[in-house]
This record gives structure tokens, C-alpha cells and sequence, in this order.
């Protein structure tokens, strides 16, 4: 019975461009010797000249090194599968074995065509040739078939655009500029902070303070001055989104915040232009790729926004520095691929990734014909109040003291500090994770982190004087509610939590 | 019957797990599992909403019906960049 034997790309002109074949044999030496008769022009590449087999070519029966099993005299049963994987050295000049040369292969891209439709000047826009000192800088993409001249050609004629210059802007806009994107433009208006060096790797120490655009511009011509960057110093909206959007060919979505997600999604999908989408919370990471032509937009798999407050900000619930850094590589990746046109996009699947685990997964993904803005029966035909859709309202200003001393529900540092040096006896209850304890705090403070108040409230006196505080603000507003409902009646929240006491009344401590 | 049921990002902080394995009455649909497991864990209660769900690693609809031996995924939005 025949056994199939998988064969990796670059092995794959010599078996007619079969990505699998089956041969004969009771043992994976054997099967070899089959497969090497029927495809004669593999033999060099899987043997060496004394006729073993060479060492950088692993065979795997099922998920096994026959390595660690009866090397080529490994028994097969019906069934198995065989794969053959030469190492990719990649990163150095190889120290390969002579007389092997795994990408001397031509015709072996997939090529196929624009999945999107380019700007301005239609998808016959002219390629621009490469000057010499462009191929010289771009040789390890111009030798692989899948890229080429025209590839790069193609990525020179490119403009992306990436939504915020943080932690996956970052690594996207650094990869998308070394790569030779043509023209790229950045949106962000944010300042560099110190508590922004730990993944937004664009920035450094030296330019904290300074406009991440002037920051990153700087970073990204030394990466490349080959390149035109275009710096757009403003906050997304409504207003000037479609504008923005409309002289680029993809979109990269590296922002922070639903409104912007949502308002990013629905106008790609408005000017059918992909967006190569990444997010990221503590340690886990999604990727896709919105708003092709036939494919699903991230309103197909959530159509609603979660209710504000619900799901935390890098800022609230951390991040792994790291994490940005894989996911905006993977953005990369998918906008490199859009451009030339090679490989299998990340259309129609979710990709999940679990970095404590180190494990990937993929959901299948499909366009949903009920969908608000894709669908096939849009309501939504033009950028709306992303804000409001999120239930984000602005704060509306006291109108009164009087008002203020009678509905109070915050309080400030400074009138806590004024009530504590009078001596006034009240409780202040911390409700964030022990972790964030440790960095600093409010003298006399007890911890009950948010997620255990239901449990312990009863350690409090409903009649007592309570203040409650987080890092900013947002956690402990639903603590102060969840003390209410069951019947606390004198609680307030520390406006701007730990962080303004820190800023206002205690400068001594450390802030995060 | 028995489904699998897999949580990510802060569902999975909640429920104390990635992984659950739940008996569920036959023909239920992956809301109704959510709504059990919502009653356990109260604090997913508002996520109904937002969340989106998979079943064997195809994307669902919270009235899909489950079937024995299925894996369900529920995914909350996440927002960071």
C-alpha cells in the first residue's frame, strides 16, 4: 500500500509541483529509495555523495524524528504520514552542506492577483523600477521567487497605512519600512512615555516627551530612507477618516480603543480596503484580516461593541512587552503578502494567540450576510458617532457646588488628604490586584481587589465613611456601585485614583 | 452529553480556567451553556453581549445547537494595541 509522503516547497519543482506523492516500502528507507526513483531530481538534494542521507534533512513519520526512532530503517504502516522538512537557516549566511542549494528553485511562488483595489490610479498602476542601491538592499527577498523584482517592485508602488505608532505599530511599521512599503503614513497624536519603552519599541529612552510620529519618523528613516513616510498628527475620527484612508492600499489596525476599532473597521469596509487587524490583552494576541472583497470585517464576528469599562485597556490589565511585537509581525506579514499577491492570506480566519502556552489557534471565519456594514442589507452606509456606539458619553460638568456636595460620588486627593489630616474617620478600600499594591499606595488603605468584593464586602461597615480607589478610576466606579446596591450609604470614588494622589499629594511614590 | 468549553482572555481570569468540561442537555444551544456557566461564574454575566463564540473551532452563533463531544470557545473583545 502506498504511503503518502508530504514534500516541502522548495523540494517541490522536482516532484512536479506536488505538495504530496506516494511511493512504496515497508520502511522510510525504503519509501526513499522509491520516491528518489520515481522523482529522480530529488536524490541530490535528499542524499549526500557516499549515498546517506544528508543531515540537515529531517524525516518525520506522523509528528516523529525517525531520528529518535529506527532512523531510515523506521517501519511504516499503513496510513502514516511521512514528511520531509529541510532546516531553513535563514538570519546568517548558511553553513549548508556544498552543492545544496534549496531555494536555487524558480516557479514555485502561488502567485495571484491584488485582493484589493489600488488606489488612485487602479490596480494597473506602473511598478516602479528599483535602483541599484535598492537591490542591493532588498537581495534576500529579490532571490526568493515568491518576491522577485516584481514583489518588491510591487511593495515600492505600496502605501500602507498604520493606525497608532505603539506597541503594534511599532513592530509593523519597522517591518512594513525595512521591507521597502513605498509609501508609509502613521496616524497617532500621543506623546512618547516612559511607560510606553517596554513594547513600543519605535521609541527610546531619549525621545520620551517628543510626538511619537516626529519619534517614529526619525526611527523609521534610518531603518530606510528609501521610503516616503507620511505623518498624520491627528486624532481618527468620523470626520477625516475616509479622507485619510483613501490614498493608501491597506490599512494596518494597531489602535487602542473600540471607537477607533469600530470606526477603522466600518471605513475599510466603505472603501473596500483590507485591514490587516491586531489586538492584544496581557498575554494573548488575535490577528486577522478584515474587509476584502469577499471576506468577513470585524463586525462579522463582533457585532457590538462590549459595554465601556467591561474589558480593560493595556493601561488597566497590562500587557506583555513582548506581545505586540508578535502580533504586528504577523500584521506585517499579512501586509507584505496582500501586496504581492503570494500565499494564503488570513482571510476568513481568526487567528488566537496564547503566548503563555505558546500555542496558535484559528477559528474559521465567515462573512455574515446579516452584517450592519458588509452584509448583504447595509444600515450602516457612512462613518458614524464611534463614540456613542461604544456608550462612551462625555463627562458632564457639575453644575453647581451645591450640586456637587449633595449627589457627591467622587472625591479628590486632595480633599482625602484635607479629610485624613483633620483627622475625619473613613475607610479607604483598594480594589486592585496585589501585584499593583506593591508598587504604591495610599497610607492606611485595605486591599480588596474589585474581583473579591462581592465576597468580602461584609469585612466593611455599610455605615462607615468609604473611599475606594484603583489605578485611575474605572474599577473602583463599579466597586463604589456594587458597595451601593448593597446598601453602602457613604461611599466615594478617589477621582484619578492612586495615580493623581501620587501626582498631587505624595510625589515620592513610583507610578506605572 | 458532555462538551468541552474553552475561555480566553479575561473569561478565562473569571472562570478560573481555560478549560471546562460541562454536561449540557441534549439539543442545547451554545447560549444555553453560556447562561449555565454564567450562573456559576456570575461576573460573565456581562459579557452576553459582546462576546463571540466557536464551536470546533468554527465560528457560532449563541442559537447554534451543540452537539456530544463538541468544543465551544467563547472570545471576549480585546482592544490593546
Amino acid at each position: 500500500m502506498a504511503t503518502k509522503i508530504l514534500i516541502p516547497t522548495p523540494l517541490r519543482p522536482y516532484t512536479e509541483k506536488k505538495d504530496a506523492v506516494d511511493a512504496e516500502g515497508k520502511t522510510v528507507g525504503e519509501l526513499l529509495v522509491d520516491l528518489t526513483t520515481k522523482h529522480t531530481g530529488l536524490k541530490a538534494h535528499l542524499y549526500n555523495d557516499q549515498g546517506h542521507l544528508r543531515s540537515f534533512v529531517n524525516v518525520y513519520v506522523n509528528d516523529e524524528d525517525i531520528r529518535y526512532l529506527q532512523k531510515e530503517q523506521t517501519p511504516v504502516q499503513p496510513g502514516d504520514t511521512v514528511s520531509i522538512i529541510p532546516s531553513v537557516a535563514g538570519g546568517a549566511p548558511a553553513g549548508a552542506e556544498k552543492g545544496y542549494d534549496p531555494f536555487s528553485t524558480a516557479g514555485v511562488a502561488e502567485k495571484g492577483s491584488y485582493p484589493f483595489s489600488r488606489a488612485k490610479t487602479g490596480p494597473d498602476r506602473e511598478l516602479p523600477s528599483l535602483t541599484n542601491d535598492e537591490i542591493k538592499r532588498y537581495s534576500r527577498h529579490l532571490i526568493m521567487p515568491e518576491v522577485g523584482m516584481e514583489g518588491q517592485r510591487k511593495l515600492k508602488a505600496a502605501k500602507v497605512l498604520c493606525i497608532g505608532a505603539g506597541g503594534l505599530g511599532s513592530p509593523a511599521a519597522m517591518y512594513l519600512a525595512a521591507a521597502g512599503v513605498g509609501t508609509l503614513g502613521l496616524v497617532d497624536f500621543d506623546v512618547v512615555d516612559f511607560s510606553n519603552l517596554q513594547r513600543q519599541i519605535l521609541h527610546g529612552t531619549p525621545d520620551v516627551g517628543r510626538s511619537k510620529l516626529a519619534s517614529a519618523k526619525d526611527r523609521l528613516t534610518t531603518l530606510n530612507p528609501e521610503i516616503t513616510i507620511a505623518t498624520h498628527e491627528v486624532a481618527l475620527s468620523s470626520q477625516n477618516a475616509l479622507e485619510l484612508f483613501d490614498p493608501y492600499d491597506i490599512i494596518l489596525d494597531g489602535t487602542d480603543n473600540f471607537p477607533t476599532r469600530y470606526l477603522v473597521n466600518d471605513a475599510c469596509v466603505l472603501l473596500r480596503k483590507p485591514n490587516a487587524y491586531g489586538s492584544i490583552f496581557r498575554f494573548e494576541g488575535q490577528a486577522s484580516v478584515f474587509a476584502t472583497k469577499d471576506g468577513p470585517c470585524y463586525r462579522c464576528l463582533y457585532p457590538e461593541p462590549p459595554p465601556p469599562g467591561l474589558v480593560p485597556s493595556c493601561a488597566e490589565g497590562g500587557v506583555l512587552g513582548v506581545l505586540p511585537g508578535i502580533i504586528g509581525t504577523i500584521q506585517a506579514t499579512e501586509t507584505i503578502k496582500l501586496i504581492i499577491g503570494v500565499g494564503e492570506p488570513l482571510i476568513g480566519r481568526f487567528l488566537i494567540f496564547d503566548a503563555l502556552r505558546m500555542r496558535f489557534r484559528e477559528l474559521k471565519l465567515r462573512k455574515d450576510p446579516d452584517c450592519p456594514v458588509c452584509g448583504t442589507h447595509p444600515t450602516v452606509k457612512q462613518l458614524i458617532d464611534y463614540e456613542q456606539f461604544c456608550g462612551i458619553h462625555p463627562a458632564p460638568e457639575p453644575t453647581s457646588v451645591q450640586n456637587i456636595q449633595n449627589n457627591a460620588t467622587e472625591i479628590s486627593s486632595i480633599e482625602l488628604k484635607q479629610r485624613l489630616d483633620r483627622g475625619d474617620p473613613l475607610k479607604i478600600v483598594d480594589v486592585r490586584e496585589p501585584n499593583e499594591y506593591q508598587i504604591n499606595r495610599i497610607p492606611g488603605s485595605v486591599l480588596i481587589p474589585l474581583g473579591d468584593v462581592p465576597r468580602r464586602y461584609q469585612e466593611l461597615d455599610p455605615d462607615e465613611q468609604i473611599v475606594v480607589h484603583c489605578k485611575m478610576g474605572t474599577r473602583s466606579a463599579k466597586a463604589a456601585d456594587f458597595l451601593r446596591s448593597v446598601g453602602f450609604k457613604r461611599v466615594l470614588n478617589l477621582r484619578g485614583g492612586v495615580l493623581d494622589w501620587v501626582d498631587k499629594i505624595d510625589p515620592t511614590q513610583p507610578k506605572y | 452529553m458532555r462538551v468541552t468549553v474553552r475561555f480566553f482572555a479575561r473569561l478565562r481570569d473569571i472562570a478560573g480556567a481555560a478549560e471546562l468540561a460541562r454536561d449540557v442537555a441534549p439539543g442545547a444551544t451554545i447560549g444555553a451553556v453560556w447562561r449555565e456557566l454564567a450562573g456559576e461564574f456570575p461576573e460573565l454575566v456581562p459579557y452576553e453581549r459582546s462576546i463571540s463564540s466557536a464551536v470546533n473551532a468554527d465560528y457560532a452563533r449563541m442559537d447554534d445547537v451543540v452537539g456530544d463531544g463538541d468544543e465551544i470557545a467563547f472570545l471576549p473583545p480585546v482592544s490593546g494595541g
